[in-house]
């Protein structure tokens, strides 16, 4: 068990493109089985990062291209509420979404393109992952931290930790259950991050923490 | 010019901390840029902002500009247009005086960079100098790639893809390559004479010297004059919105004048708004970037209802001035506007037309669409996210693998 302090992290997308496209659902479930893991994670967190202040239940760019480009919203309403925080990594992420398709594709519907300058571009990331000049020691610093970081950092301890690294639960909740805050974790770890804004999380685990101070 | 601290109002702490974070991960590191021309055109007025910016992090980021004469310039303007989707007549004796001419600047460049960050197709055959000197070479390319002709295409994947990378700005624009490929958007400079903050006085100064009425709704295209830009169907779309509220329309914006398809459609355009007192066509002259700024900060609504667009930079440029914008599915925009959320994007002229009469009529709406727009620029689209994006490309050519701990 960790009790050391608590050292924040950011981290960076690079933003790759793969030159693997679809136009139909049948392309789309080609393209999700072919594409690395990185890909994945991108389409169903991009969302969540670029448009964080808009939505709280931001749709992954999987069910926003069907809904949108091919029109089928169904199908789009199905990949939307995948519960991604349910999923432990993206491996899962990616058979759920197969399963959603072929169970679809085998229904015979008739065919469906996407109009042209609207396929769906198979995107991937690279993540940089670097230390800040932030560290707590105690549950006050960790509060005032939390208060000041980016969103990138937020992002990074709740998001990337548990998902895209494959950790059971978020770096933050991680931390607190090794400095012996075992309640204060326990009600952290209930928190569902997708359904809010991060700036709504931060203000929501502020509130939660400051009871434990 | 601006100071790297400039824009800590702007982005606050955290998005500048990173970047010195990054650019000290390249310390020891030269970084050469090399494209076509020092001054003129996009691709120097962005290199002209990020070097002193690069600099100022402690990036050794240096320029280089390829010498060529008349006869190779006139060879990539075919180039160009024929990356554009343009039908040119491109013989093989252009290919190879075009070659002749990259060869001979090879020749004559000092390759001082580690990293040499090659601009645009005019200088790409720069890059059959690398067996030679070995480095990290990079292709950026800021041209529509959307409909490339196959035949120039070809010929220029021979060079590309002797690159480590290719860097685009539009998923769109991604090509069968056997190199990585890298997407970077453009962006804005939120402290440049066209988007920094103006007060009011400026504003209305303006707007006043145009003839255009405060008071009343003001609907706003600002583009050149080009049937691309569809500025008859932006006339046609205000006729129908003029019916139901009592709005003005201005459509401001340049074109070279030795440009006869600008000077053209502008003749139209003027046709078209004849007779109407609240039809503003105004031709700008270059270097009016504060009357651009002022007109887009003194509008109500903006549109941007192009045919065909590359990014589409206006649109950036208006959602930050927190305007509600109605702008076409085309190119780069839907990059920008996610539809009713930060903007709308519409498909025809009668969708246009009746989104700006709801806009027009549901303020409290079109304010949210704003700021929800302002607030989607300041995270992905000012010239801090280009410089971040550029730092990682370069520290990327240094490392494998999808997560990289620095």
């Amino acid at each position: 068990m960790n009790s050391g302090p608590f050292y924040f992290y950011t981290r960076c997308h690079l933003v790759r493109m793969l030159s693997l496209k679809a136009t139909t659902p049948e392309e789309l479930l080609e393209g999700i089985k072919k594409a690395p893991l990185s890909s994945i994670y991108y389409h169903t967190h991009r969302f969540l990062q670029q448009h964080h202040y808009l939505s709280p239940e931001p749709p992954n760019d999987f069910a926003f291209w069907l809904s949108n480009a091919l029109n089928l919203k169904e199908l789009g309403e199905a990949f939307a509420s995948v519960d991604t925080v349910r999923f432990k990594n993206i491996e899962e992420l990616r058979s759920k979404f197969i399963s959603i398709l072929s169970a679809y594709l085998s229904s015979g519907r008739p065919p469906v393109y996407a109009p042209r300058g609207m396929e769906f571009h198979f995107l991937a990331c690279t993540t940089f992952i670097l230390p800040t000049r932030y560290v707590a020691h105690n549950l006050k610093e960790f509060l005032e931290i939390i208060s000041k970081i980016s969103i990138d950092s937020l992002y990074f301890h709740i998001f990337e930790a548990k998902m895209r690294l494959e950790k059971e639960e978020n770096d933050f909740t991680y931390w607190l259950r090794g400095v012996g805050e075992e309640k204060l974790a326990e009600e952290l770890s209930r928190l569902d991050p997708y359904t809010m804004t991060l700036e709504g999380l931060r203000q929501k685990i502020i509130s939660i923490v400051k009871k434990y101070v | 010019m601006s100071e790297i601290k400039d824009y800590l109002p702007i982005v606050g702490p955290g998005v500048i901390d990173e970047l010195y974070l990054l650019a000290e991960k390249l310390k020891g590191k030269i970084v050469q840029n090399i494209n076509s021309t020092a001054v003129g055109g996009g691709v120097a007025e962005i290199l002209t902002r990020m070097i002193p910016l690069l600099r100022q992090l402690g990036v050794d980021a240096r320029w280089d500009v390829i010498k060529g004469n008349e006869k190779f310039f006139s060879i990539t303007k075919k180039i160009h247009n024929a990356l554009h989707g343009r039908d040119e007549e491109i013989t093989s004796q252009d290919l190879e005086y075009f070659l002749e001419v990259n060869h001979k600047n090879a020749q004559e460049i000092d390759f001082s960079g580690d990293i040499v960050f090659i601009h645009d197709p005019q200088p790409v055959a720069l890059v059959d100098k690398k067996k030679e000197i070995g480095k990290k070479w990079v292709w950026r390319c800021h041209v529509d790639f959307t409909e490339p002709q196959t035949k120039i295409m070809n010929f220029l994947k021979l060079y590309i893809e002797k690159y480590d990378c290719a860097v685009f700005s539009a998923p769109v624009f991604a090509r069968d390559l056997t190199i990585p490929q890298v997407l970077i958007p453009p962006s804005i400079d939120p402290l440049s004479e066209k988007n920094k903050e103006l007060p009011q006085e400026i504003i209305d100064s303006i707007l006043e010297k145009f003839g255009i009425e405060k008071k009343r709704p003001i609907v706003t295209q600002i583009s050149r004059f080009d049937y691309l830009k569809d500025p008859l169907g932006v006339i046609e779309v205000y006729r129908k919105v003029k019916k139901y509220v009592d709005c003005q329309l201005v459509l401001a914006g340049g074109g070279a004048t030795d440009d006869p398809e600008g000077m053209k459609v502008l003749e139209e355009v003027k046709s078209a708004a004849a007779g109407d007192p609240d039809i503003h066509v105004i031709f700008l002259p270059p270097a009016s970037d504060l009357e651009i700024n002022a007109l887009q900060r003194g509008s109500t609504v903006i549109l941007q209802k192009s045919l065909k667009e590359g990014f589409g930079l206006t649109v950036a440029e208006a959602l930050w001035k927190a305007k509600p914008v109605i702008a076409s599915a085309v190119g780069g925009i839907p990059l920008q506007i996610t539809h009713k959320y930060s903007g709308i994007l519409t498909y025809t002229l009668e969708g246009t037309a009746y989104y700006l009469k709801q806009l027009l009529n549901e303020p409290e709406y079109a304010k949210k669409l704003g700021l929800n727009g302002r607030e989607h620029i300041k995270n992905n689209f000012l010239i801090t996210r280009h410089l971040r994006d550029y730092l990682l490309l370069f520290l990327s050519l240094y490392y494998e693998g999808d997560i990289i701990y620095l």
